[in-house]
């Protein structure tokens, strides 16, 4: 459902993702890793649309269409979801009006009536329950004055409202506790669905215990340097990512 | 800079102040003898040093020409014709908060409603509180609000020329949690005319009251207000203070706001802006004793060709005090926004604890905005940072939002009213601030709920 095919891209001319090809099938999980810097969420930003970076070459089809003539939004409604790294704070717009609006908005993009105020409040009622978030979360200000674990779990209470078919989570273990480790992950699993597929951003292997890939992929200076099965997770918990990123195979390519 | 077309530049006070005289000969000759002595003392302060220009450092960026060019006459009373269901729209909070309505500079006792008040709380019309509060009034009454120099010309002429307003007073340890609105209305009778609210707020020791002025215009005629309030927050005492300014479109807007705080005494003060052509806002308070607070925070919203003047001016004037301020503004068509914020740090004023904030949103090319922190500090023990930000809505939370499937037009229109939002929430009266946050939401997203 997913291919990318040497991809490239910049950001402020300094080049980030200097040929990374990928394909993602439906009902796949995909563990995207490698050191800081190595590119991996620049990956997944480009893919959501961020605005700060320039695709230079290279291409992404998604669901048959090209993903990167597509505006943010448009890839929204197309089943896109990006779970951010660092959630963004927006003062003076509650929780719920915003998911409402996000939600509205994609029904509509699909054809699909509005749901009122009241329906919507059920709706989210048994979401919240999945990502163990209390009510009054809803009536705040999206992501204002939320711990660093509360952000991560709303990001997933965004995601299990919108149900995406390409969810991709962007470092989303990181700052979380093992309990909203563990609350998170059951969501993120509960959410999957046999005509989506999901990747997982992470520079740790722990989140990988709970949400197991299909395939790993380990990112280094902006290129796939290798790929393999979960087993390559445990193994570079063991021994790091330097004996890759020395191996000249990889980086004389 | 540009010059007007039918008067030469720089203006020359004497000749358009010569409309003003005309009007020193319809005061009527009524009241106490201190009140003549003041009305002459301000008149000849006025007759001193004329109307400001922007030659004059508190008026570099607003140019008031538009206003002291004009020939505004005093406004004739109203003629009655302004029904209740009229005001129903400026209402904002309770209905049954007790509601001071003045309609053309008059006060207009069919439309208020002033039973029901706590005891200890005195509020009545400046008119009448001559006859019933002339103590009251000859302590405070032009004491507060200073005239004596060309940069407040307007403070002057309001004291010289003031006719009616609101007096309000609160006794010693008298809390009062109903809110009091005064709510001044300029209707279609406004048309060419000037009128001078003078309000008057006592807050005695450890009391506590909460007050909305509100200048609104039904219809569109063009007129000018030239408002001041003068607010004595005495020891340990507090006032929540709301300014609305929504007048008419054509309409001009001198207001003039100024505070005297006692011993740990708390003012807290919001001024909304949307209304007039040309406006100019004064809030200016000063800290006189230790221990006190003062919390201005505001926030204007400009379209079209409209200029919206904020000044406001914190006198630190006694050791351990603290002053918080956050100013935004969101300027569209080719609006010009002014934001001043003065903080004097008196020599004795040691372990003050200032902060300031000015944010301005830029949604079109054309708007302008002027934003001038000015810190002058004579104390070496005290804390006081400013910060001023101008820019366009922020790429980041745009991104986050589209990345969430709203559009780019709701995302534009829901992250300005975020940004206004942000200050909105810092209003403690709940029901003004649900109707400013709704009135705003409507403003920028033409939906109510939220």
């Amino acid at each position: 459902m997913l291919t990318i095919s040497d991809l490239h891209a910049t950001v402020a001319d300094k080049e980030i993702l200097r040929g990374i090809s990928l394909t993602v099938n439906a009902g796949e999980v995909h563990a995207i890793m490698g050191p800081n810097g190595s590119g991996k969420s620049t990956l997944a930003q480009v893919l959501a649309g961020h605005p700060g970076y320039e695709v230079t070459s290279g291409s992404v089809t998604y669901l048959g269409e090209d993903l990167l003539e597509m505006e943010p939004e448009a890839r929204a409604h197309a089943g896109v979801f990006l779970a951010f790294q660092y959630p963004i704070e927006i003062p003076g717009v509650s929780n719920a009006y915003f998911l409402r609006t996000a939600y509205n908005e994609i029904r509509k993009a699909a054809g699909k009536e509005e749901v009122d105020p009241m329906d919507f409040l059920d709706i989210m009622t048994e979401k919240l329950k999945l990502v163990e978030m209390d009510e009054a979360m809803l009536q705040r200000s999206v992501n204002m004055g939320f711990s660093g674990g509360e952000k991560k779990r709303n990001e997933i209470l965004q995601m299990a409202v919108l149900e995406p078919r390409l969810a991709i989570l962007d470092e989303t273990d990181s700052g979380l506790d093992i309990d909203a480790l563990r609350i998170v992950a059951d969501g993120v699993n509960s959410l999957r669905r046999p005509d989506g597929a999901t990747i997982i951003v992470t520079h740790y292997q722990r989140l990988l215990n709970y949400i197991v890939p299909d395939f790993v992929h380990v990112l280094a200076n902006g290129r796939i340097v290798k790929s393999g099965g979960k087993d390559l997770a445990l193994e570079l918990e063991a021994k790091g990512y330097d004996w890759l990123i020395d191996e000249p195979v990889a980086l004389g390519a | 800079m540009t010059g007007s077309s039918t008067s030469p530049w720089p203006w020359e006070p004497d000749v358009a102040a010569t409309a003003y005289h005309r009007q020193f000969a319809t005061l009527p000759d009524e009241g106490p003898v201190w009140l003549a002595s003041l009305r002459q003392r301000a008149r000849a302060q006025f007759e001193g040093y004329g109307f400001p220009t922007p030659r004059n450092e508190d008026w570099h960026f607003t140019n008031p020409a538009p206003i002291t060019e004009a020939d505004f006459q005093p406004m004739q009373p109203a003629l009655g014709t302004v029904t209740p269901a009229a005001l129903a729209p400026f209402l904002v909070g309770h209905a049954e908060w007790p509601t001071l309505v003045f309609v053309n500079g008059r006060y207009a006792p069919s439309l208020s409603r002033v039973h029901s008040l706590p005891a200890g709380v005195r509020v009545m019309s400046l008119a009448a509180a001559l006859h019933e509060e002339p103590t009251l009034l000859e302590r405070h009454l032009g004491k507060v609000a200073g005239y004596d120099d060309q940069g407040v010309a307007f403070t002057a002429l309001n004291t010289a020329l003031m006719r009616d307003g609101a007096v309000l007073h609160v006794a010693a340890d008298t809390v009062s949690e109903m809110p009091i609105h005064l709510l001044f209305v300029s209707d279609a009778g406004a048309e060419g005319g000037v009128s001078y609210p003078r309000n008057l707020l006592v807050v005695e020791p450890n009391a506590r009251a909460t007050v909305i002025e509100q200048y609104v215009a039904l219809g569109s005629a063009r007129y000018l207000t030239n408002a001041v309030t003068e607010c004595v927050v005495a020891e340990g005492a507090t006032l929540h203070h709301y300014k609305l300014q929504r007048e008419g479109m054509k309409a001009f807007h001198v207001g003039h706001i100024e505070v005297t705080q006692a011993r740990d005494s708390h003012y807290v003060s919001f001024a909304f802006s949307t209304g007039a052509s040309l406006a100019r806002s004064n809030i200016y308070t000063t800290l006189a004793g230790e221990g006190c607070g003062a919390t201005l925070n505001g926030l204007y919203l400009l379209d079209g060709d409209q200029v919206s003047d904020h000044q406001t001016r914190i006198e630190h004037a006694a050791p351990t005090c603290y002053s918080r301020e956050t100013y935004k503004g969101i300027l569209d068509g080719t609006s010009h926004g002014v934001f001043n914020g003065k903080v004097y740090v008196h020599p004795i004023a040691q372990k003050t604890d200032g902060k300031q904030t000015n944010k301005t949103l830029l949604l079109s090319d054309r708007a302008r905005i002027d934003t001038k922190p000015q810190l002058e500090i004579f104390a070496d023990d005290v804390k006081c940072t400013h910060g001023a930000t101008v820019g366009r809505l922020d790429d980041l939370a745009s991104f986050y939002m589209k990345s969430r499937g709203v559009g780019a037009e709701t995302t534009r229109r829901l992250l300005t009213y975020a940004f206004a939002a942000d200050v909105l929430e810092t209003i403690e009266l709940e029901p003004l601030k649900d109707a400013l946050e709704s009135m705003t939401m409507a403003r920028y997203t033409g939906s109510t709920d939220k």
